[in-house]
């Protein structure tokens, strides 16, 4: 009964095993098939021309390869009554992104050494109160916003997005580095106090340098959010001011006579292409913060 | 910057007392800043949290009690806005399709999150390169997704095409413009985008299993069906917790991936809270059901997640430093 080597209940399977095994790398193969489909359609249909779009069906490989659709999209397609492609969009979407990441990344990493290096009294009760805040369906802050940005002039701007989403941003942030710090000895922090270090000295030298791990984490979620957020997109920006997200419904949505799916498809890649790329190099990192993101770190 | 200069040259308790009385009373100021100072780091984050969060939340429940239909307005009204709500066809579609929807979201979730965890937990080559296919979807935006699944569930030239190419000519797939089937679309398109998040979720507290009972089971004769459904699977509570409060909430917030796919139609038949609360507050210009809607949603949201973190955070708080 008993084998030598096994170590994990996999492995006392028995006569079934090449069976099972079989059985298990098909299913894993088929889901993965299944979960990669979208993604082949979007990519085939990008490289047709429109003529192929309509001939052929979603799976079919272009006859004639096309980066047209591609040209299309960046430069030319309408969004709304603006015939100029993504491109402006891509650049807005881009210049939120990196100002809004690093703000907001900054005060979270502060924020996580208080939290955790120099307790008071109720610390705890207010990280729950901002924690709450990652949660909250931004529904409810819709109307107050747009009257708030109006008021301050910050309306329809991308100055005003970037706000916004550091705002909403600072919560996940203050989480990821409050709970990577938790875990950053007390000891260390202690000694250098001892020696005389202060607040910011101590930040700088002991735990910044430290938290490499944590920074790339925090940063690849706060991109991959605020790049594919919509809802504050849609209701505080309108027509040349708008991230890409928002182009890119618009053209899916406004695009009149004959439907350009391969222009549709090659915008919804390059929307998806910047995110999609801090994936793939950052993969690892992506799912720490996702899981973080669930709270217990 | 400036401060960061002055403090790392700043002098230490001990030499305090042998330096003169002026030094004293400046470096006794100085300390009294430095306590404060971490507060004072702290206090950006806290004030933004209050007055957009809770500032803001208070506001817009304000704004449900009053008669505010284009504009803001302060007169009273009690609970006619969530009358008007509650007595809206559309809020009924959006009601019910939140159920349907996240029902079947949480469930649908869970179970291929659990299946594939389960799968790719018996010591599979290439664990690495299929969980990151399960996992991309979630990086991608709502609305790429919705882009996309809009086009391969296009009823002319999507799906039934590729079938019908393929030689199943009765093959038909129009969901997406039935009005009483097009919800299934957006609840296919969601699973599909965060089944892999569940995955990951579940496959973090496999690794964490208690593998002596495991083993003790298996020497017993248990099969494997019967340890995981007996040892492993209630081990996983605290991940089924999780994902289950994170599926709700995301449920209840769903926006985009509606807008892109379906606008809320065909009609409104795919209509959510979520739509609902934009188009009465942005297109209709009915502030005060668009605040009540968004109170009911935050209600609900509030319901799940307060308690949640109340849980995850309060064991924490005895055993944390200090």
């Amino acid at each position: 009964m008993l084998k030598k080597g096994w170590d994990s209940p996999q492995m006392v399977m028995g006569k079934h095993n090449y069976v099972s095994r079989g059985v298990i790398y098909g299913l894993l193969a088929i889901f993965a098939v299944v979960y990669l489909v979208p993604l082949a359609v979007m990519m085939l249909t990008s490289f047709k021309p429109l003529s192929e779009v309509y001939s052929g069906n979603i799976l079919a490989l272009p006859r004639a390869w096309t980066l047209e659709p591609w040209f299309k999209a960046w430069g030319e397609a309408c969004v709304g009554l603006d015939c100029s492609g993504v491109k402006g969009f891509f650049w807005n979407s881009t210049r939120m992104v990196v100002s809004a990441v690093a703000i907001s990344t900054f005060l979270g990493a502060l924020n996580g050494y208080v939290l955790t290096k120099w307790r008071f009294k109720g610390d705890n009760i207010l990280f729950g109160l901002v924690l709450f805040g990652c949660f909250i369906p931004f529904q409810i802050v819709l109307i107050p916003m747009a009257t708030f940005l109006g008021k301050i002039g910050l309306a329809q701007s991308i100055t005003g997005l970037v706000f916004v989403h550091v705002v909403y941003g600072l919560c996940f942030t203050t989480l990821y580095f409050r709970n990577f710090y938790m875990a950053f000895p007390d000891e260390l922090v202690k000694a250098a106090m001892i020696d005389g270090a202060r607040f910011f000295r101590i930040f700088l030298r002991i735990l910044l340098p430290c938290s490499g791990a944590i920074i790339t984490v925090t940063v690849i979620w706060q991109f991959t959010n605020i790049w594919n957020d919509f809802l504050f997109g849609a209701s505080f920006t309108t027509g040349s001011t708008a991230p890409i997200t928002v182009a890119l419904n618009n053209i899916v949505n406004t695009s009149t006579g004959v439907r350009e799916y391969n222009v549709q498809m090659a915008a919804a890649v390059i929307t998806a292409l910047p995110t999609l790329l801090v994936y793939v190099i950052g993969g690892r990192y992506f799912v720490r913060g996702m899981m973080a993101g669930s709270v217990k770190g | 910057m400036h401060i960061t200069h002055r403090t790392a040259h700043a002098s230490t308790q001990g030499t305090v007392d042998e330096s003169h009385l002026d030094d004293k009373r400046r470096s006794s100021l100085r300390n009294r800043f430095e306590r404060v100072l971490p507060k004072l780091v702290l206090s950006p984050t806290l004030i933004t949290t209050m007055i957009f969060v809770y500032g803001f939340i208070v506001w817009t429940t304000f704004l449900s009690f009053t008669r505010s239909r284009a504009f803001a307005n302060l007169h009273w009204a009690g609970l006619l806005q969530y009358g008007r709500v509650w007595e809206h066809p559309r809020w009924h579609v959006a009601v019910v399709n939140l159920g349907i929807y996240a029902s079947l979201y949480v469930v649908l979730c869970m179970a291929i999150g659990l299946g594939l965890a389960i799968l790719l937990d018996q010591r599979i080559r290439a664990e690495g390169g299929l969980r990151a296919i399960f996992l991309y979807p979630m990086a991608i935006s709502f609305i790429v997704t919705g882009t996309a699944w809009k086009w391969i569930l296009n009823p002319g030239l999507g799906l039934s095409k590729l079938f019908h190419d393929w030689g199943w000519t009765s093959f038909r797939f129009d969901w997406i413009i039935d009005s009483r089937m097009a919800i299934y679309t957006v609840v296919i398109a969601a699973v599909w985008q965060a089944s892999g998040f569940v995955m990951a979720m579940f496959l973090a507290g496999l690794r964490g299993i208690d593998q002596d009972m495991v083993k003790a089971a298996s020497i017993d004769g248990a099969r494997m069906p019967a340890v995981y459904r007996r040892i492993i699977i209630p081990q996983l509570r605290p991940a089924f917790i999780s994902a289950f409060v994170i599926l709700v909430h995301l449920a209840v917030k769903s926006y985009e991936l509606v807008v892109a796919l379906t606008g809320a139609g065909p009609g409104y038949s795919t209509e959510l809270p979520s739509t609902f609360m934009y188009s009465f507050t942005f297109t209709r210009n009915e502030l005060g059901m668009g605040a009540a809607s968004a109170v009911m949603m935050l209600c609900t949201v509030a319901a799940i997640m307060v308690p949640y973190l109340y849980s995850e955070l309060r064991p924490r708080s005895g055993s944390g430093s200090h």
